[in-house]
């Protein structure tokens, strides 16, 4: 039998539409790509699958029968790292889950299992920290602005944490990386595309765009950040594995003055 | 607001806040009402990090750094020679909220100097959270200070409003606490520690009744103990926490190894170093009485009243009992894996779940994460290959400590020469 490449829309419910359809038609050998990062394979059949959101229903929700809730939502998680052969090793776990008669969650010595959970604690890490690492600053129309580059796709999974936090303001969080963000309208939250002006830079705060208090509480930021360390305790190992120096150029506290 | 004067009080009154350590925001189960602002619900957030790698999670401030008292050890005394200053209420509330709004706090961590009277400097702590809730809707996590001496009625109010109190006990025993800091009565620490802790066993009772009666500190009590400054040795500042977990229940203890501030001869010198290894040890006991299910007097007792520096308690533990060992990872309760040098919680939770599966050997417990350069001298698993020497206890700790690298070196080796 010869080997198949699915190619979906780097969608969850493509990625679960896929493995809907190597059950359907019993494939083995199997690669699933991203449309936008399609390489050809030699010796095998390239099909491009259209998403259905009803196969992909069926899919998570036998999934749900097999694994606990956070469990499957591990996958989800897994997912979002949009790590290289990722829906590989997840078909790979689906498939595991769906064979055996126990719950497989919990096999840490099975390589799949472990790496599964390994790389959906990687993505928990990432969302914990765009939780803490937004810095919101308030724009002329009054409309908390942050913008973000995680090194995963985590905006679906923060979503929630904000909508409750910050209820009466509205807000903007964006991912840079990613070209979309999230939007709450003081009712719900909506996914937007921005254009960017040629001479935004959003490693600054440009009186053009934000408040005149927004460069005085973050002054009162830095200065806090300042006072509030213990010169004869510095660590800056410890500093640093805590803050990334990745995360730092849209930190307010870790700008120059 | 004018934010010139703001920012010079918000540099002294910081800057007189940052030796209380916790910055704690988790435990409360605060959620958003009626779409104001905050949520302290789930687990607390670190939104940055000092230089000195500690975490930001509050905004630490004192309400004023006037103070009747002339505690030796404190920065505030009244016999020190520094700048003053005091908030007013609306301050305090204007820069929660605007930090909040920013996402770079989860909260307010509000403690004060003593001016007038415990009773007077309660009220106007609790003036902030209270109108911090009740006017600006704000449902984020607040952690007032304890003023040693307060009424009963204004921590009664105090717990309305806030998540978490606390009281520092600072000094361990009550004859460090004589020495340092002789205007302080031992009584009036725990006076509103008591006060808040029936409190919060009557709102528990309550509640299971009434379920809308209201929040009573959801995140408890603390406190904290000043660690290098009185003499007082490891077994009795863990005998001091022990007594408050038990008695009081806390949820936390904190250790704050001494920072020099004064040239007072009671205290370290002013370039003393800071004891930051030994405060580690400390914090590794306690978690080792609350997680791991360790009895105090089985790590420190009139035996053994220091904590080894070179060594962690748990591992110092092991090679002190090594008739419990080696362990069988694939049979062991609980308890016992939680005693295996190298073995943290999270892991013995991953063993107890993948055993279910298949035996496991070292392979598969280098891959959940298991330390095996310790923990290989004190168990077996699915494997032939196990340490067959009779060692003894120092020659497994010699092999231990050729095979790692601490991240105190530096500081070991100096303290080693000190006193070895």
């Amino acid at each position: 039998m010869r080997a198949s490449n699915l190619i979906y829309d780097g969608t969850f419910d493509g990625f679960l539409t896929c493995v809907f359809n190597v059950y359907e038609y019993k494939l083995e050998d199997v690669a699933i790509q991203k449309e936008t990062a399609v390489q050809n394979l030699l010796f095998s059949d390239s099909e491009t699958i259209i998403t259905d959101t009803n196969k992909a229903d069926r899919v998570w929700i036998g999934l749900k029968t097999k694994l606990s809730k956070a469990s499957s939502f591990k996958v989800y998680y897994a997912f979002l790292s949009e790590k290289e052969d990722i829906e590989v090793l997840l078909l790979d776990f689906i498939k595991y889950a769906f064979k055996s008669a126990v719950p497989i969650d919990k096999d840490y010595a099975n390589p799949t299992v472990l790496k599964v959970s390994q790389i959906s604690k990687m993505v928990g890490r990432e969302k914990h920290r765009m939780e803490a690492f937004v810095r919101f600053k308030l724009t002329k129309d009054q409309i908390y602005f942050a913008n973000i580059e995680p090194d995963f796709n985590v905006l679906p999974l923060i979503s929630k944490h904000f909508k409750s936090r910050y209820a009466d303001q509205k807000w903007i969080i964006y991912d840079l990386k990613r070209h979309y963000g999230l939007y709450y309208d003081l009712q719900k939250v909506e996914i937007i595309n921005l254009n960017f002006s040629d001479d935004f830079d959003p490693t600054k705060t440009s009186a053009e765009y934000f408040s005149d208090e927004e460069f005085e509480f973050q002054k009162l930021w830095q200065h806090y950040f300042k006072s509030t360390n213990i010169e004869s305790r510095k660590n800056m190992n410890l500093h640093i594995r805590h803050v990334p120096k990745r995360y730092w150029k849209y930190l307010s506290e870790k700008q120059p003055n | 607001m004018s934010f010139e004067r703001t920012q010079e009080k918000l540099k002294i009154l910081a800057d007189a806040a940052k030796y209380d350590v916790s910055c704690s925001s988790s435990g409360s189960n605060r959620k958003n009402t009626n779409k104001g602002l905050g949520d302290a619900t789930g687990m607390g957030i670190c939104h940055s990090y000092t230089e000195d790698g500690r975490c930001v999670s509050l905004l630490k401030i004192l309400l004023t750094n006037h103070c009747i008292f002339d505690c030796a050890y404190c920065v505030t005394r009244k016999s020190n020679d520094i700048k003053r200053a005091a908030f007013k209420v609306q301050e305090v509330v204007d820069l929660t909220m605007n930090f909040y709004r920013r996402n770079y706090i989860e909260g307010l961590f509000l403690s004060s100097g003593i001016f007038k009277s415990a009773d007077y400097t309660m009220e106007r702590l609790v003036g902030v959270a209270k109108k911090l809730r009740l006017e600006e809707n704000f449902n984020g996590y607040i952690h007032l200070k304890s003023i040693p001496g307060a009424s009963d009625e204004l921590m009664r109010e105090a717990g309305l409003y806030a998540d978490r109190l606390s009281v520092n006990i600072e000094i361990p025993t009550k004859s460090g606490l004589k020495l340092l800091a002789p205007d302080k009565n031992h009584d009036d620490f725990i006076k509103p520690m008591v006060k808040v802790k029936n409190e919060i066993i009557q709102y528990k009772a309550e509640k299971k009744i009434i379920r809308s009666t209201p929040k009573y500190a959801p995140a408890g009590q603390s406190t904290q103990m000043i660690i290098g400054a009185s003499g007082e040795n490891d077994f009795q500042i863990m005998q001091t926490s022990n007594h408050f977990y038990k008695n009081y229940n806390l949820k936390r203890v904190y250790y704050s190894g001494y920072v020099p501030i004064s040239y007072d001869s009671r205290l370290p010198q002013i370039g003393t170093e800071v004891p930051m290894l030994r405060e580690n040890r400390l914090y590794q006991t306690d978690w080792l009485m609350r997680f791991y299910g360790f009895d105090v007097n089985e790590i420190l007792n009139a035996n053994h009243q220091h904590l080894d520096l070179d060594i962690d308690p748990k591992l110092s533990w092991a090679l002190r009992n090594l008739h419990c060992f080696p362990v069988d990872v694939n049979k062991a309760d609980k308890r016992m894996l939680a005693r295996i040098p190298g073995l943290g919680m999270k892991s013995v939770s991953k063993i107890i779940y993948a055993r279910r599966y298949r035996k496991l050997n070292w392979e598969h417990l280098k891959k959940i994460g298991v330390a095996l350069n310790r923990a290989r001298y004190f168990m077996i698993c699915d494997s032939n290959d196990f340490e067959r020497r009779d060692l003894t206890a120092s020659q497994i700790k010699n092999f231990i400590l050729q095979n790692s690298t601490s991240k105190y070196t530096k500081t070991l080796s100096n303290q080693l020469n000190l006193f070895g």
